[in-house]
């Protein structure tokens, strides 16, 4: 790709929110179906080309058990995070959302950001489903002034004071993200998956942490809580790197918003959809949502 | 038919140990994909012990910042294995930037290197693709050097390369 191309899809990219951005992001859980007593699971998390290989850059992500900077947690020994890793991105790290089976709040452990990945644990504590999610939020803008482009990235609040009124070809995009796994310590369970409105969402019809190939899964997609309809939901087998077709499923929701598809071959599987054009509550936005999740089906 | 014959053969009599030219057409699919990146593309001819007897074209990333496309070089990984992770990039005569997709005209001239150096003998000239978040697709060519007449041949790629076609011209 010539240099000025790149940089138009930068540009353009700068724009869309995590999951939509060059690259692949994803978490990757150690195990999602566990049993015995005292089960942990770790999650890495990271924005790659192949999947699941951290090749690139890590997820930044706040609560992860470190600090806001990637470094180690507060009162740990050893130097701040300030500035982490080398090739680093900036902006502000996604949130980590860990649901317990009972729906409360639970905390990331042990995390850490290295060059290539971010990493914590879980500690299942409780026998059930746990939702894993990374949340994105962010609102950006580009408008001219003088003739040139100018790129803005902040709040609601922020924008009206940051841009000048009448600015020349203003676009305000409003993204929300999520990128999920599942793990399930025991019998699954649903409480956890209940949907919250917000963004992008997979209401499991058959239980995400209950795949298997060969058998018909069916999930149902919200976006900001309604259905979502004749969505394009892509789906990637992971092992890319040894392959040499990239093997991308294309499936569509139906009418009532439900996703029906089946995989022949068992592993990780990476899904990803994303709706560009919802109505915003903020003035002259479009709302943007994106929807990435890692599967696992099992061999029957 | 008959003058080009005549050319060859008259050619091959004058000096047979004059150097031949390779006039390769190279076809870059269009693909319909989320998010599409112009493929890598090695060019090499390959001994029968799958040696590299010259490498004749790298097409990648050649203009981003400090070097960085230099990074996804090893997925066209059958000729990073073979000779690209000998090389020092980029490399005056060989690297040049990704293309288009299209029918890409890529002559070689049989009197400048590397052809002019080739030895007398059976080759394959090998292209591979490899394209970012996409996939990967590596063609073999069977071909006699220097050729005793001129001669066409052709291959088809599935996925990430189209229609192949090599001139060889004594």
């Amino acid at each position: 790709m010539k240099t000025t191309a790149k940089l138009a899809v930068v540009a353009l990219l700068a724009c869309l929110p995590v999951a939509a951005e060059a690259h692949r992001a994803w978490m990757l859980p150690s195990a999602t179906v566990l049993s015995g007593d005292d089960p942990w699971v770790t999650v890495d998390a990271a924005i790659s080309n192949d999947l699941f290989y951290f090749e690139h850059f890590p997820m930044r992500l706040a609560n992860i058990g470190a600090d806001e900077d990637g470094g180690p947690a507060a009162g740990a020994k050893g130097p701040k995070g300030k500035g982490g890793p080398p090739g680093r991105r900036g902006g502000r790290p996604a949130d980590l959302v860990v649901t317990a089976p009972d729906g409360s709040a639970v905390e990331a452990q042990n995390g850490s950001m290295g060059r290539y990945r971010a990493t914590f644990d879980v500690h299942l504590k409780q026998k059930g489903t746990y939702r894993i999610a990374a949340i994105n939020e962010m609102l950006t803008a580009s408008y001219k002034a003088g003739g040139e482009t100018k790129r803005w990235r902040g709040t609601a609040e922020a924008l009206a004071k940051d841009i000048p009124a009448g600015a020349e070809d203003l676009r305000v995009t409003e993204g929300h993200n999520r990128i999920e796994v599942f793990v399930t310590s025991g019998k699954p369970t649903d409480t956890a998956l209940k949907p919250t409105g917000k963004g992008l969402e997979l209401l499991p019809m058959t239980h995400p942490n209950d795949l298997m190939v060969g058998e018909t899964v069916k999930f149902r997609f919200v976006a900001d809580g309604k259905p979502a309809p004749d969505m394009v939901v892509k789906v990637i087998p992971g092992g890319i790197r040894y392959r040499d077709k990239l093997g991308e499923m294309d499936f569509k929701t139906d009418a009532e918003g439900v996703l029906s598809f089946k995989v022949e071959a068992p592993g990780m599987y990476w899904l990803n959809a994303s709706l560009g054009d919802l109505p915003s509550t903020v003035d002259k936005a479009k709302r943007r949502v994106g929807y990435v999740a890692t599967l696992e089906f099992l061999p029957q | 038919m008959r003058i080009a014959i005549t050319v060859g053969l008259s050619g091959a009599m004058a000096a047979p140990t004059l150097a031949a030219d390779i006039n390769l057409n190279v076809e870059i699919p269009r693909l319909s994909v989320a998010e599409y990146h112009r493929p890598y593309v090695a060019i090499w001819l390959e001994r029968a012990d799958n040696s590299v007897a010259a490498n004749l074209a790298v097409w990648y990333d050649v203009n981003l910042r400090n070097n960085e496309g230099t990074k996804w070089l090893k997925d066209l990984r059958q000729w990073w294995r073979r000779t690209g992770r000998e090389l020092t990039m980029p490399a005056d005569g060989l690297t040049s930037p990704t293309r288009a997709p299209g029918k890409h005209d890529v002559p070689f001239a049989g009197a400048s290197k590397p052809l002019a150096d080739l030895a007398p003998g059976q080759y394959q000239l090998v292209i591979e693709a490899a394209r970012e978040v996409g996939g990967r697709e590596l063609l073999r060519i069977p071909m006699q050097w220097p050729p005793k007449e001129p001669i066409n041949l052709t291959a088809k790629g599935e996925h990430e390369l189209g229609a192949i076609s090599v001139t060889l011209k004594p």
